[in-house]
């Protein structure tokens, strides 16, 4: 489903962030990609959300080469992405609801799909009873929670979370890393970057381990080990 | 999907206004002055073109006759005048009716009277009051009279002096500093806009960075550019619309105050009477102006934040 061939991603500055990255992650895997800071990760994510243009090499989302995409493309392909941040990136002048009927409307769903859906997925992060908070009125992990089912709402066919868990307390990790599996298991691809060993432990699955910009492990039930 | 799209773009646009009171303030308050420039371009080239129009009714030339001119070669000369296209209006006085004003001006000046009585005839001469269209056509009426010696019936020129070559100097310096007022108005008023524009978009690029997280958000969630930029610019458009009713509000008592003072200063000529007048007129080139600088703005503004 997510193809990287060959990849690489030189900065003008001469620092090198991807160095020849190639993987493939298959429909409904569970991937988690570790390293140090400055490993490459959010490169890497830069550039599956087309955020970032690859030096050289390709990325593949299905058959579409991401970086061929017209501007005006971009939007609709990010629809299928789903997206969630170790800073949140809530929207602070919206309640619960409002951000996360925000990136509904964005996407074009109708009203009643809007009504019917955002206290449904508020349900699944069991959030139900903050739907009218301000994000300045939740704790961390319940605004990752929001944000999680922000990147839910519109059923994309892969959830990115870019260390979700960074800014979070050992209970609040836990329960994020359950609300991930939970939604695999649903049917979801995941793409999950961290450097908390004990959530790469706990999940037991395949694990990519990156060091200056190359991937040096692939383990299909891996652990953290650098 | 494109209408219900532009019915949460203004839905959205209205909420963000209401939600950053603070930010939207301090735009209104910049737009207002920018408006307020505006609203005294309009009022200073109000007042600018009515005083070249009184001035320029004032300025006219004066045939005078010689005492022996029969009336009736006058009137057919003033026929002659008439039929030219650039004059636009001739008044006759005769000689009785310039004793009659030479009275009437100095009916306080018992000596001036006598001395005329003295003299038993009238020793006024009867004149033609020409008024041009333009300023800059006097020459060619002084140059026709010039080059057309009117001569009466037993030969003898009938006109004594025109008076356009005295006032030559003066109605050249005049058509000169109207040209170059009305030029360097224009320019002035073009730089003070354009200045105007530059601080308003800088003040609303301002509430704009406040907001570039939640530009990138939109952008990740998959927004398309129009449904990012829509709300801003339906913001960029309140606050140009609140600010031009404000400016016209303000407009208000300053004119009204201001109209006092015109009066007396300029010749007749009343700013509040302008503006109540023209208000329609005014109200729209305002309100557009605010709406349309609000929009750009916000659409320029935007642009830079919409790279993610």
């Amino acid at each position: 489903m997510i193809y990287f061939d060959k990849v690489s991603k030189v900065y003008p500055d001469e620092s090198v962030a991807l160095e020849d990255v190639t993987f493939a992650v298959e429909p409904q895997e569970f991937v988690s990609v570790v390293g140090h800071s400055g490993a490459g990760k959010t490169t890497l994510i830069k550039l599956i959300l087309a955020e970032d243009k690859p030096t050289s090499g390709k990325v593949f989302f299905g058959s579409t080469n991401i970086h061929t995409l017209k501007y005006n493309e971009v939007p609709e392909y990010r629809r299928k992405i789903g997206v969630v941040f170790q800073d949140f990136r809530l929207l602070p002048n919206k309640n619960v609801y409002e951000n996360i009927a925000f990136s509904m409307e964005a996407a074009g769903r109708t009203d009643e799909e809007i009504e019917s859906d955002v206290p449904h997925v508020l349900e699944l992060v069991d959030l139900s009873k903050k739907i009218w908070s301000f994000p300045n009125e939740l704790s961390g992990g319940e605004k990752q929670r929001v944000a999680i089912a922000r990147a839910i709402v519109n059923q994309p066919d892969i959830i990115i979370a870019d260390e979700p868990t960074g800014n979070l307390d050992p209970i609040n990790t836990f329960e994020i890393v359950q609300i991930l599996k939970k939604i695999n298991d649903l049917g979801t691809t995941v793409i999950l970057t961290t450097h908390n060993k004990g959530v790469i432990d706990s999940l037991g699955r395949r694990v990519i381990t990156m060091e200056g910009g190359k991937v040096v492990r692939d383990d299909k039930e891996g652990r953290y080990i650098i | 999907m494109l209408w219900v799209n532009i019915k949460r773009i203004i839905r959205t646009g209205f909420f963000n206004f209401s939600r950053n009171a603070f930010v939207s303030l301090s735009s209104i308050l910049v737009m207002i002055i920018t408006l307020s420039v505006l609203a005294s371009l309009i009022f200073i080239s109000a007042i600018l073109n009515e005083t070249l129009l009184q001035v320029k009714n004032k300025v006219d030339i004066n045939v005078y006759f010689t005492i022996a001119a029969p009336e009736a070669e006058i009137l057919s000369l003033q026929k002659t005048l008439e039929g030219l296209p650039e004059v636009s209006s001739i008044t006759y006085t005769s000689r009785e009716q310039a004793l009659e004003d030479f009275k009437l001006r100095h009916e306080n000046d018992e000596l001036t009277l006598q001395a005329i009585e003295e003299l038993g005839q009238n020793p006024l001469q009867a004149s033609l009051n020409i008024k041009a269209k333009n300023p800059s056509e006097y020459e060619g009426i002084a140059d026709f009279l010039q080059n057309k010696p009117i001569l009466s019936t037993d030969g003898s020129s009938i006109v004594e002096k025109v008076n356009y070559y005295q006032n030559k100097v003066a109605i050249d310096t005049l058509s000169r500093l109207i040209a170059t007022s009305e030029r360097l108005g224009t320019i002035i008023a073009i730089v003070l806009i354009v200045v105007s524009i530059l601080i308003t978009l800088n003040t609303v690029r301002l509430a704009i960075y406040i907001s570039r997280e939640e530009i990138s958000v939109m952008r990740l969630v998959g927004a398309s550019s129009f449904y990012v930029r829509g709300p801003f610019v339906v913001v960029g458009v309140i606050y140009g619309a609140l600010a031009g009713v404000l400016t016209l509000l303000l407009f208000y008592p300053i004119t009204y105050w201001l109209g006092g003072q015109t009066s007396t200063f300029f010749i007749n000529f009343n700013v509040f009477d302008y503006y109540t007048h023209n208000f329609g007129q005014i109200f729209l080139i305002i309100m557009f102006a605010g709406m349309i600088i609000g929009a750009i703005s916000s659409y320029i503004a935007v642009r830079k934040y919409l790279k993610v």
